[in-house]
């Protein structure tokens, strides 16, 4: 009942570069946010399978570090973008461009 | 067998759900595809014998995070992404790259990382072990995590509240501070 | 040698009032001026005497550590002054000459508004030559060297504000660099070779080596760089060029610097590294030879000049030829005491000249003179004995130390003899033309308020002069004094007295230098003095047809003679060949490569073409920061792509 890690570490790929696909292509920010998440997803995956594979709980702690982590971010981003919700009535990320020359 | 089937059944799930999410066009939509991401995600992790973290993942991550977004998408009431004309210079580029890029790591991870077999349920992280550890070993990130959480609340208090509110305090303070000058200067 | 704890003070008295006329003369009252600077210098020409006195031979040579200068290894250079039979000559003429006329400067300059600043300067010099004179070693000569260089471009461009006279000044200054030049080149093989500037020390290492008959050697080398500063400093062919300009500025000055003092400096350094010479014959034939040309064609340019200063100009020149045709066939002494004869007939000439220019006033143009014996007569006499003088009649001072020469020069070659009598007939002729033209019949000069033709004393508003006047006892004072020199002071030539008193200096260490004089014949000697004489009074003669029995004659000649006259009357445009030569080249190729090339196209392209770099290049990187958070999500992805896939690279290697 053995399967090679490296299958786990294909799906992590898999499920990060999806996440910064997402974050390139979307243009909504709360989808921005959420592709996000789903790096973070994955990177747990493969912390998890690194875990297994030198039979040591650091990697599976760091996973719970970094789903706390997380949640941190995405209260304090979402707070972000009600308040600039608020100012740009947009959420449209190419219209939060106050910034730009 | 079995941890294979286990392990493309919930792999399938990820990856449609992460495809999902880029592909639709309303932000409700993509949210309720990543909860399906997590949620396999969860069984994967069961599946490299992570139970607390598995549990973890379902509790705080799909049921509390998740649930955050999507409160915040209704409540801003976003709408439909408008369709755009994709550049006709990254489809040309970026879809060979991306293939060629997929290519070269995937046959890297597959044949060229030192990676073993493992068995499933590999490493069994129990509550007690992690517990062990986290209390132990890693008690200074711990404690440290627990001040993040704190800045968070108060960060996220302040950010998403009203900016009447924040000009309010700000007044009733200004308001006091003449009165003591001014007593200052009639006494002189 | 033994320590004589006063020198170091001849030096330093005129550099004091120099220093307190130059700080605070601005502010103080002309007699209070007058008061420093004459006494400073008065004061060392005092020092001077009582030291004379006190000279003796048995002692000699003096000298005085003062301090501690360079100390670099090996290499010593102190600031030591040195005091020998040469230099004590030269330091009495130099103060005697130099006290005389800063009391002649009292009364020309007493009108000028820098008034104080030319007495000033005029110390300045006073410290400059002596540290050159007494100096122990050539770095200290150098200093003074340089300094009377300085000195004489303040003084030339004295009136700044007259643009002939500020670039006579610089042309002077410049001239005297390429000379430079070559001294300091020679100064880097004296140290190269004998380790020292040290002037005992230099002589005896110099003094047993043999003479350098087969072909050039180090010691040629040296002396002919030498004789490159010589040339420059003492106006000699090719760098005498800054000598008839440099009469752009006050009598005094041409009077002190450009005759009696700074343009002997050259000679006396020459005579100074008499045993290097020695040892060098090409050097010395080289020497000889300039001194000879340069005598002649200054000569031959002085008897067309018009201007009464630049006569005595080229007069300077031809005479400091004579002297370097002393030096480069041995006569050291025989050249040295031309130097000190020449510096009392040259200064008084140039100082009766200033009176003359100055009671007429202004005026230069010696064909709007003529007459002036009866307005000047003090003048006219005094000028008159400088003339005879420099004509070489006997038995005033210029017969002795020109005769001497022409002695020892025919002990070396007939050409160099021949030539020089021929050179002292053209300065005979040319000094009585001087004299007819400017004092014998009548007055031809203009109205008297139109003649202030050259501003050439600095009276600022017009004085009036009405007729040409007499100058004042203040100036005539130094011409009479000078005028008694000019007879007496040839004196000590007779019997050889003057040549022995330097011998010590000159025997020591001579090679195979015989001067003919010892052991020529005593008749060939008086047939040679009379061939002289005669020709001296044949100047006198022609000038006298010419200018003053048969005044249209001199016209008709010049007229048929064309564009040979023209040619000497321009000095043979020898200015505007250099000008051609190495002015305009150098100004060329200074504005093409130097200017437009390397500063503008190098130096002020890298900093501007450094200073657009950065904006451009900033420019393009402005577009990272677009305010667009999309493309700054793009440049984060691209950077982490690039992390992983090195890390990547890392891991499968």
């Amino acid at each position: 009942m053995n399967i090679p890690l490296s299958y786990y570490l294909l799906l992590s790929g898999f499920l990060f570069v999806c996440g910064v696909a997402g974050f390139l292509i979307k243009r909504n920010i709360i989808t921005i946010f959420m592709s996000i998440e789903l790096m973070l997803n994955g990177v747990n995956l493969s912390f998890v399978a690194f875990a297994a594979q030198w039979h040591s709980l650091s990697g599976q702690i760091f996973v719970f570090f970094v789903m706390v982590v997380a949640a941190a971010e995405a209260a304090v981003g979402l707070a972000i973008i009600i308040a600039v919700y608020r100012t740009r009535e947009t959420l449209n990320v190419d219209q939060v461009n106050l910034l730009k020359l | 067998m079995l941890h294979l089937i286990l392990f493309l059944f919930f792999g399938a799930v990820c990856v449609a759900g992460a495809v999902n999410l880029l592909v639709q066009s309303h932000p409700i939509n993509s949210a309720l595809s990543l909860i399906a991401v997590m949620a396999a995600l969860a069984g994967e992790y069961l599946l490299l014998g992570a139970e607390f973290v598995a549990a973890v993942q379902v509790i705080v991550y799909a049921g509390a995070i998740m649930v955050l977004f999507v409160i915040t998408i209704m409540l801003l009431n976003a709408g439909k992404e408008e369709r755009t004309k994709g550049s006709r210079v990254a489809i040309l580029l970026g879809v060979p790259g991306l293939l060629i890029g997929a290519v070269l790591v995937a046959w890297t991870l597959l044949f060229r990382s030192n990676t073993t077999m493992v068995a499933i349920g590999a490493e069994p992280g129990s509550p007690k072990a992690i517990a062990r550890l986290l209390f132990h070993d890693f008690l200074l990130p711990f404690e440290v995590t627990s001040v993040l959480i704190l800045i968070a609340i108060m960060g996220a208090v302040v950010l998403a509240s009203r900016p009447e509110a924040v000009a309010k305090t700000a007044g009733e303070r200004s308001e006091t501070t003449p009165e003591l000058v001014g007593a200052g200067r009639n006494r002189g | 040698m033994t320590p004589n704890p006063y020198l170091w003070l001849l030096p330093i008295l005129p550099l004091a009032g120099a220093a307190i006329n130059g700080f605070f003369g601005r502010k103080s009252s002309r007699k209070a001026i007058t008061a420093v600077a004459l006494t400073f210098c008065g004061a060392a020409f005092l020092l001077a005497l009582w030291i004379a006195v006190g000279f003796s031979s048995a002692s000699a040579p003096y000298y005085f550590d003062l301090a501690h200068w360079i100390r670099s290894g090996d290499f010593r250079v102190d600031f030591s002054f040195y005091l020998d039979q040469l230099s004590l000559v030269m330091l009495l003429v130099v103060t005697g000459v130099g006290f005389l006329i800063h009391i002649y400067s009292v009364g020309y300059m007493w009108d000028d508004d820098g008034f104080y600043r030319f007495m000033s300067y005029l110390n300045l010099f006073m410290f400059f030559m002596l540290t050159l004179v007494l100096a122990k070693n050539y770095l200290m000569m150098f200093i003074g060297w340089e300094g009377v260089g300085l000195a004489s471009y303040l003084l030339i461009g004295f009136w700044f504000t007259k643009d002939s006279a500020a670039a006579a000044g610089k042309k002077a200054f410049i001239v005297n660099r390429i000379g430079d030049f070559g001294f300091l080149i020679a100064l880097f093989l004296i140290i190269k070779h004998f380790g020292s500037l040290d002037f005992p020390t230099v002589f005896q290492a110099v003094a047993p080596l043999p003479s350098e008959t087969a072909g050039a050697g180090f010691l040629t080398a040296i002396g002919l760089l030498l004789m490159v500063g010589a040339a420059g400093k003492s106006a000699q062919i090719p760098l005498y060029v800054w000598l008839p300009d440099a009469m752009e500025g006050p009598t005094p000055v041409s009077a002190l610097i450009h005759a009696a003092t700074m343009v002997t400096a050259g000679v006396y350094m020459v005579a100074r590294s008499h045993i290097i010479f020695e040892r060098a014959p090409s050097a010395m034939t080289v020497v000889a030879i300039i001194g000879t040309l340069t005598a002649l064609f200054a000569a031959t340019i002085g008897i067309a000049q018009t201007d009464i200063k630049k006569v005595l100009a080229y007069s300077t020149v031809s005479q400091l030829g004579y002297m370097f045709m002393a030096c480069g066939v041995g006569a050291f002494s025989a050249g040295i005491f031309h130097l000190m004869t020449h510096a009392f007939f040259k200064g008084l000439l140039f100082l009766a000249a200033g009176s003359v220019i100055h009671g007429v006033g202004g005026e230069q143009d010696m064909r709007k003179m003529g007459g002036l014996r009866h307005f000047m007569p003090w003048t006219f006499a005094t000028m008159g004995i400088a003339t005879l003088a420099i004509a070489g009649i006997p038995p005033l001072a210029g017969f002795w130390s020109k005769d001497e020469i022409l002695w020892q020069a025919f002990g070396q070659s007939w050409v160099y003899w021949l030539i020089g009598v021929i050179t002292a007939f053209i300065t005979s002729f040319y000094m009585f033309r001087l004299m007819y033209m400017t004092f014998a019949g009548d007055y031809r000069g203009g109205a008297p308020d139109n003649s202030h033709g050259h501003d050439a004393h600095g009276h600022g508003d017009g004085h009036g002069h009405g007729e040409p006047h007499e100058s004042s006892w203040v100036m005539l004072g130094p011409l009479v004094v000078l005028a008694v020199l000019s007879l007496v002071g040839g004196l000590v030539g007779y019997g050889n007295h003057f040549e022995h008193f330097l011998d010590p200096v000159f025997q020591a260490g001579k090679a195979v230098q015989e001067t003919a004089g010892e052991t020529g014949s005593r008749s060939l000697e008086f047939v040679l003095m009379g061939i002289s004489i005669s020709v001296a009074g044949l100047g006198w003669f022609l000038a006298w047809l010419l200018y003053s029995n048969r005044p249209k004659l001199p016209a008709r000649i010049a007229e048929s003679l064309g564009g040979l006259y023209r040619a000497v009357a321009n000095k043979y445009y020898i200015d505007e060949l250099y000008a051609v030569l190495f002015v305009k080249p150098l100004i060329d190729g200074s504005t093409s490569i130097l200017w437009h090339g390397v500063d503008q196209g190098v130096i002020d392209a890298t900093v501007n073409n450094s200073a657009s770099a950065a904006r451009d290049i900033s420019d393009e990187v402005r577009h990272m920061q677009s305010g667009n958070l999309r493309s700054y999500a793009g440049w984060v992805a691209a950077g982490g792509a690039v992390v992983i896939a090195y890390m990547v690279w890392m891991g499968v290697r």
